[in-house]
């Protein structure tokens, strides 16, 4: 069985949603859409307060190279341009609408129909992923019609698509496998011929069984793609481990995948592909689990963006009367939301609901110098070193250790002993780190 | 709504701590207390009891009245000191001598430096090695086993160890066979199950390799360590035994005889003290391993673990600082 080879741990699953099949969530009164929601520049807002606006319609326009496109994934009016906070934490501009029907934009095609022929155009794929406002799904969000436009002095040999889903609680992209499947690998094919490709590889962990041999007998008829078990470890969704466990090649420190001629996207993305190239569906809804150990209902939903958190927690039988921390996306990356009231953006995997004793830290006692984190860490990175350089701000040194090549993936926090907070030290010391190279820059 | 807890990813932990880690070790070193109990009586009792109560009631003093912080005698690392420094010294061993053992070995071996997590060398082997030469007749006259109610295996009351033997029958210039072929000489079949002269620890390999199996088991130790260690000392008293087997003795009795796998297993492994990348901790391990064969051969002592492992601790920062983890992408690196 494949997988990656340096560090990486292996956190309780706890996949209590992944027989829940996708339901849709009823459309909410009111939504809130950030206007950016990729990674890259600021999308630029092209309605205006009260204006009437349709399901589908561009609301938000991506005017850089890498940034991206939002529509609206409601009809109804728009009510206030105003800053909301997001699951960031941060202030974002949004658009606020207040939902009237259910009127959707001219062209694009709702029927379950599937349809297998692909455009061989290739530059009007990659024009349609743009319009369309797909960005990668799996959580960082970068624009999917970047990734295709392979720079010049590079190849693409292989798409790799990623199945991992190996954070602990979710299981959205396993649903998407399960009962999308079909649409998924046309997106797949989409994709191949965008990037000039002929083999594709899905990485899929190994206790989704049953998506495996799903896929794999979808696949069996579609020549150049193929599923590849994988075994189950975190971080196997990252990008650069996915591609160390199915092609054994590593990504140089500081360098993209294309530079050893892959291209990454997720299933959820693939079928985003589809969706906007065959049925010029812009990407105005994804699914979202709904999950924790002592929520009513778990659950797989189909939500339109921008539908408050709140909508999808009461979905599910609402919230615990034991729940602590509320946390978007899974437990070893999500980020804890400070209330319910935030929106489902494009990089929403899932809400997961700890319970109150579940969600406090431990307190933090001294490094037992074990080493477990440098075991741990799948980029051969000494968090307790890094962590010590950031806590006494020696950030020339922590560049010189790479701290910069930290994924964020928190395998060394979840391995320590003593409940040391390795990754908020290593968090802080990138954020400095990365001025003091950007100041350089500018010199 | 009741108000929601807000921290940083990760929001899960593993369920190993410091205390499970500590506990286990405690855990994995009872077979060898048994051993001891067996063939010590209540000596071994006696000395385990004021060993561990020592060093708790130091550790409590100490971070009480003089660094005036939190109280961690809970963590159980001062148990496991208790334990090993017990396991370090001779069942006979008067008890104003152990509490002399237990204040060096907190005090001065953890304390000073910070407590637990910051000390440089093992504290249980720098009040064992502290003992050994403030009061050498002390630490090293060995009473025999004589069974858990005194009923005794031999006559003698106390005797000389396996090493301790040959470096005297060495030094009288004796053979190996002929020291071996003596009526005083324990043997490979009582250096494994206990029955011998010696530390109240270090008597039983068997014992002890149950105790390693257990950690090992449970990850609380991984297999660098003790393999360098074992297999650096195997094969340099190998070398010697090759060369004039009547004069070096062969490296099984190396490994059973003395201290050699209380330290390999409970002492070199202690993670404080040991380097933190698998690779720095194999070359922990050889050097070690050639340090305690070089010690045994040419040295003073017929004993050189506990020299051997805390001359290495000295080392562990250079060796983390020189043995990086191999890191990922490093195939190109001025890209």
């Amino acid at each position: 069985m494949k997988t990656f080879k340096l560090g990486g741990v292996h956190p309780e699953e706890n996949k209590i949603s992944a027989a829940e099949a996708i339901e849709v969530l009823p459309l909410p009164a009111k939504v809130c859409i950030p206007v950016s929601q990729s990674l890259g520049a600021p999308s630029k807002v092209v309605v205006e307060k009260g204006a009437v606006v349709r399901t589908g319609q561009i609301i938000a326009k991506g005017e850089s190279f890498i940034s991206s496109n939002v529509h609206s994934s409601v009809s109804g009016k728009v009510t206030k341009i105003d800053d909301v906070i997001d699951t960031s934490g941060y202030k974002r501009q949004a658009v606020y609408i207040d939902v009237e029907g259910d009127e959707w934009e001219e062209g694009i095609d709702r029927s379950p129909e599937i349809i297998h022929d692909i455009l061989p155009d290739r530059d009007t794929i990659i024009r349609k992923i743009n319009e369309m406002g797909v960005v990668g799904l799996g959580g960082a969000t970068f624009p999917s019609h970047v990734k295709l436009m392979v720079p010049d002095g590079k190849k693409a040999e292989y798409l790799l698509i990623n199945g991992v889903e190996c954070e602990p609680y979710l299981t959205s992209d396993h649903r998407l496998m399960l009962e999308r499947g079909e649409e998924m690998i046309i997106g797949v094919k989409i994709l191949m011929k965008a990037l000039g490709v002929n083999k594709a590889f899905i990485g899929i962990e190994k206790n989704k069984q049953d998506a495996i041999v799903h896929l794999s007998v979808i696949c069996s008829k579609h020549p150049g793609i193929e599923v590849v078990p994988l075994k189950v470890k975190y971080p196997q969704g990252g990008e650069k481990q996915l591609i160390k466990a199915v092609l054994n090649r590593e990504v140089p420190s500081g360098k993209l995948p294309i530079e050893v001629g892959c291209v990454v996207n997720n299933v959820g993305t693939a079928l985003a592909v589809y969706e906007a190239v065959q049925k010029n569906k812009p990407l105005i809804d994804r699914v979202v689990t709904v999950t924790g150990k002592s929520v009513a209902k778990p659950s797989n939903l189909l939500v339109r963006i921008g539908t408050p958190v709140s909508a999808l927690v009461e979905f599910a039988g609402g919230l615990p009367e034991d729940a602590g921390k509320v946390i978007s996306g899974g437990p070893m990356m999500g980020k804890a939301l400070t209330s319910l009231d935030v929106p489902v953006v494009k990089g929403t995997s899932g809400i997961l609901i700890m319970k109150g004793a579940e969600s406090k830290r431990a307190a933090a006692l001294n490094c037992i110098r074990c080493g477990r984190c440098i075991t741990a860490c799948p980029m051969g990175l000494e968090p307790v070193l890094l962590a010590q350089l950031s806590e006494n701000q020696l950030f020339e040194r922590a560049e010189k250790e790479r701290i910069m090549d930290c994924i964020e993936c928190g395998s060394c926090h979840y391995t320590c002993p003593a409940g040391r907070p390795l990754l908020d030290y290593l968090r802080l010391g990138k954020n400095k780190t990365g001025i003091l190279i950007r100041n350089r820059g500018k010199k | 709504m009741n108000l929601l807890t807000v921290s940083g990813s990760p929001h899960v932990h593993t369920q190993q701590s410091v205390k499970s880690i500590m506990y286990g070790v405690v855990i994995a070193l009872i077979p060898a207390i048994f051993v001891s109990l067996y063939f010590f009586g209540l000596d071994a009792a006696r000395v385990i009891f004021i060993s561990v109560a020592a060093c708790l009631f130091f550790e409590w003093v100490i971070q009480k009245y003089l660094i005036k912080g939190p109280v961690t005698i809970n963590d159980g690392s001062a148990l496991v000191t208790g334990v090993l420094l017990a396991f370090n010294v001779p069942s006979n061993l008067p008890w104003w001598i152990l509490v002399i053992g237990a204040l060096v070995s907190i005090g001065i071996g953890k304390m000073s430096f910070g407590g637990l997590g910051k000390n440089p060398f093992n504290p249980a082997l720098v009040g064992r090695v502290f003992l050994l030469i403030s009061f050498p007749v002390q630490m090293t006259s060995w009473p025999l086993p004589k069974g858990l109610f005194g009923s005794g295996l031999t006559d003698a009351i106390t005797g000389p160890t396996t090493l301790g033997v040959l470096k005297e029958g060495l030094n009288a210039g004796k053979t190996v066979q002929e020291i071996m072929a003596s009526p005083d000489f324990p043997g490979y079949i009582n250096d494994l199950l206990g029955a011998q002269g010696g530390s109240l620890g270090e008597i039983s390999a068997i014992a002890l390799l149950l105790g390693a199996v257990y950690m090992l088991s449970r990850k609380i130790i991984t297999w660098h360590i003790p393999t360098a260690y074992i297999g650096s000392a195997v094969i340099f008293s190998g070398i010697f035994w090759l060369i004039d087997p009547s004069h070096y003795i062969d490296p099984a009795m190396h490994l059973l005889a003395g201290g050699m796998i209380l330290g390999v297993f409970y002492m070199a492994t202690d993670m404080v003290s040991s380097p933190m990348t698998p690779r720095g901790q194999i070359v922990f391990g050889i050097g070690a391993g050639l340090l305690t064969i070089m010690i045994r051969v040419w040295g003073a002592y017929p004993e050189g673990v506990s020299f051997a492992i805390l001359i290495m601790n000295a080392f562990t920062p250079l060796i983390n600082n020189a043995f990086k983890p191999k890191r990922f992408g490093e195939v190109v690196k001025n890209g």
